[in-house]
């Protein structure tokens, strides 16, 4: 069992938990995930790790509330516990060598960006930052990410904070106007790393997404979270979850993303209704 | 002994009818009752050379269970089997006996007359002993609280110095693992198993399904191993949160043993297999046995497909079919061999059969056909159609001695399916491999061992399909048994 030590809402969706487990803290590095059960006989989901404190034992994640189990999750409270909590599972993300990196975030895929982010600071690169989100109450982490970039961009879909468009804008304009970077790190919704993958491709930047597919055991053995790289198979799990974003066939991912779209809406009803009923019953 | 039962057939397991079980996830096979055991073990002639010890890969002492069983000492049976196998009750049901020692017995040589049911008897004797233990472990049902401390106390016990005890970490908790673990602890040892799920077991929980295996026989195997004081540990991926080298140096494990099994599920390599609606067969069967996904208040999803095409022949292939036929699907087996060259067990493919499974044999997918449809938002959202097959014929005898399948040309024609889930063996996991320096693997990339295990490390050994690819549960024991008295050599000699 795996205590929760610390639970922060950064958004109405978001929700950010220190959880104590010490051989994992001990280990994982930005770019890497967990794989958790939020309850017995519950299902098992990957969270890149968004950072960890190896005095107090503690590994940070963050989610978004968005289907059964994360809502499930949700719903505990500090001190309540996880009955499993893996890792550090995938590779850790690569930052040696690297001067000078743009990071690019997409909504909750800032909390994965941030740690990247932060490690390529403490490793002396300089690092742009341009994260984007639908709206400004969606907004997390902004004053975090100031704090490990020498510019930031912030972008809404609506213009509700920050520069109104999406995170390619500002990428676009940088590089067009010939800044260089050794490479452009993407973490966020599929669709958004596709995006931006496009536009580096153009200027013949490097660029690494990090991904998150349905899987299960999240080492090699179950084969749910393949993906085609470069025309080839690839397991997130074991040969990534970082791969070299302008080879990732991310319409496929899309897809495969979904395929359990229709069974995750009912399900999430049902415990939008357990959870109703309860606090009805409580009142 | 005399009064031998001289009937040349073995009494038959009673089984759950097909019509029936296709639509539940219940043991097929119900075992024999006291009498019928009885019975069964009077065929055995007790012959002074024991064959079928021979085909033991654990070396059980056969003759010697029976005549118990003969007798109605079924506690003193079940004490036999236990010196020599840790897992009686999953042997009994998952050994392939017809090539071991079934396939031995001299009751079996002559045409028209089969072996004693050995597999049958022990099955039996185990789950006669586990049924009369088990009014005892009900009682011992933990709490979350409890289950909290004692996972505590199992992490404590990694930072145990008690140097009068010698200290083995095993990486792996499928039958090579808990073989392994049973026997060293028996011999006295400090036995930690790291399991990488969040349950123990390995293939027995995730692989086997509940109606070949039931998951109530393996936790109790599991609490069996406890009892005799090994500490399991799940959650633990070995390579990932700890090193093979960590385990020597900062945790003082004297010997370790991988049992990490076989690796990442085999694809074609053909069109379509990102499809959804296209399985590996790990992932469908660790859906519905592990995380239980057939139960109505499962929250891990699978699909309920109308048609299910397995590729595959071998035994996984036949349980992923089985599986598939009990979510209501019409399953296909697609088969590039013909019906005889089948690797599955014989009983496996006519439980598969009975069950309403079709077999496809002689028959290849070339590619997976994608759903099309017309909504432009869900141009990319794609699903199984069809699968493409082509029929083959047996040409010249591969490397292999087989026969090798060759395309017959023109002969392309599609099985409209939803679901392909692909049987087609394993690749070894290159987790340890990636993480541990020395270890010398092969050229497929299983881990390289000795005929004792050992493996180019000095006090690391490994066993099962880590070192030998994709086999069986027993023979992973096999291993198992024979690592663990070359660990307790090894330590022996470092005292």
């Amino acid at each position: 069992m795996y205590r929760i030590m610390t639970k922060k809402s950064l958004n109405p969706t978001v929700t950010q938990m220190e959880i104590h487990a010490p051989f994992v803290a001990n280990k994982a590095r930005a770019g890497q995930f967990i794989i958790l059960r939020a309850e017995e006989n519950g299902e098992r989901i990957p969270l890149t790790v968004a950072g960890c404190d190896k005095n107090r034992g503690t590994v940070e994640i963050i989610f978004q509330t968005v289907g059964a189990t994360t809502m499930k999750l949700n719903q505990k409270q500090a001190g309540d516990f996880l009955p499993d909590f893996v890792g550090p599972l995938g590779n850790p993300t690569k930052i040696e060598g690297l001067k000078k990196v743009c990071v690019v975030g997409g909504g909750v895929g800032c909390a994965i960006a941030l740690p990247v982010a932060r490690a390529l600071h403490e490793a002396g690169a300089e690092v742009t930052a341009v994260i984007g989100f639908r709206s400004k109450d969606l907004l997390i982490l902004e004053e975090e990410f100031k704090a490990v970039s020498s510019r930031l961009f912030v972008m809404t879909d609506d213009g509700s904070y920050g520069r109104k468009g999406n995170v390619c804008a500002p990428l676009e304009e940088l590089l067009s106007a010939g800044e260089t970077f050794d490479e452009v790190m993407t973490i966020g919704p599929l669709i958004m790393m596709k995006f931006v993958a496009q536009t580096t491709k153009k200027y013949g930047v490097k660029t690494i997404a990090s991904m998150n597919p349905i899987m299960i055991d999240g080492t090699g053995m179950c084969g749910g979270c393949r993906l085609t790289v470069g025309g080839k198979m690839k397991f997130a799990c074991v040969d990534g979850p970082e791969f070299d974003a302008q080879e990732i066939d991310f319409d496929e991912a899309m897809s495969r993303l979904r395929a359990y779209s229709d069974f995750e809406a009912q399900s999430r009803e049902q415990t939008c209704n357990l959870f109703k009923m309860q606090a009805e019953g409580g009142k | 002994m005399p009064n031998f039962n001289m009937q040349p057939k073995k009494h038959p397991m009673p089984v759950q009818n097909p019509d029936v079980r296709k639509g539940n996830f219940q043991e097929v096979a119900l075992g024999y009752d006291e009498q019928t055991a009885k019975e069964e073990a009077r065929r055995c002639l007790n012959c002074k050379n024991r064959p079928c010890v021979s085909g033991c890969p654990v070396g059980i002492a056969i003759p010697e269970f029976i005549s118990c069983v003969a007798a109605g000492d079924f506690e003193a049976a079940y004490e036999i089997i236990s010196r020599s196998s840790s897992l009686p009750a999953v042997c009994g049901r998952v050994c392939p006996q017809e090539t071991q020692c079934e396939g031995k017995c001299t009751r079996g040589i002559k045409a028209g007359c089969e072996a004693v049911g050995i597999g049958y008897l022990e099955r039996f004797v185990a789950d006669y002993h586990n049924s009369r233990i088990a009014k005892r472990s009900e009682a011992e049902t933990v709490a979350g609280a409890a289950e909290e401390q004692a996972k505590k106390e199992e992490t404590e016990t990694l930072f145990a110095t008690d140097k009068a005890v010698q200290k083995v970490a095993v990486i792996g908790s499928g039958p090579a693992g808990l073989t392994c673990a049973g026997d060293l602890a028996k011999a006295g040892y400090n036995v930690t198993v790291f399991e990488a799920l969040h349950v123990a077991g390995g293939v027995l929980v995730y692989g086997i399904p509940e109606f070949r295996l039931p998951k109530t026989i393996v936790r109790r195997e599991v609490e069996n191993l406890k009892a005799l004081g090994v500490t399991v540990l799940t959650d633990m991926v070995i390579g990932k949160v700890l090193s093979i080298e960590e385990l020597k140096r900062d945790y003082g494990f004297d010997a370790i043993f991988i049992g990490s099994g076989a690796g990442l599920p085999k694809f074609m390599n053909i069109e379509g297999e990102g499809l959804n609606g296209v399985y590996s067969a790990n992932e469908f069967l660790t859906r519905i046995n592990l995380m239980k996904a057939a139960e109505d208040n499962s929250t891990t999803p699978v699909q309920r497909m109308k048609t299910a095409v397995v590729v595959g022949g071998g035994n996984v292939a036949m349980d992923a079919a089985r599986c598939a036929r009990r979510l209501g699907a019409e399953v296909h087996i697609v088969y590039r061999r013909g019906e005889e060259e089948l690797p599955a067990r014989k009983e496996e493919v006519e439980h598969a059969k009975e069950e309403g499974v079709i077999f496809d044999t002689l028959t290849n997918p070339v590619r997976i056909l994608a759903t099309e449809t017309t909504n432009p938002r869900d141009k990319d959202y794609a699903w199984v159609r069809a699968v493409e097959c082509v029929k083959m014929r047996l040409g010249e005898p591969d490397e292999s001695g087989r026969r090798a399948p060759v395309v017959v040309p023109g002969s392309e024609f599609t099985i409209n399916a939803d679901c392909v889930i692909m049987s087609l063996g394993t690749s070894p996991n290159p987790l340890l491999k990636n993480t541990t320096e020395g270890l010398t693997t092969l050229k497929r990339g299983e881990i390289a061992v000795d005929e004792n295990g050992k493996t180019s490390i000095e006090g690391v050994y490994c066993g099962g399909d880590a070192a030998t690819g994709a086999a069986t549960v027993i023979k992973a024991m096999g291993a198992g048994k024979i690592a663990a008295k070359a660990i307790d050599e090894y330590l022996k000699s470092k005292r």
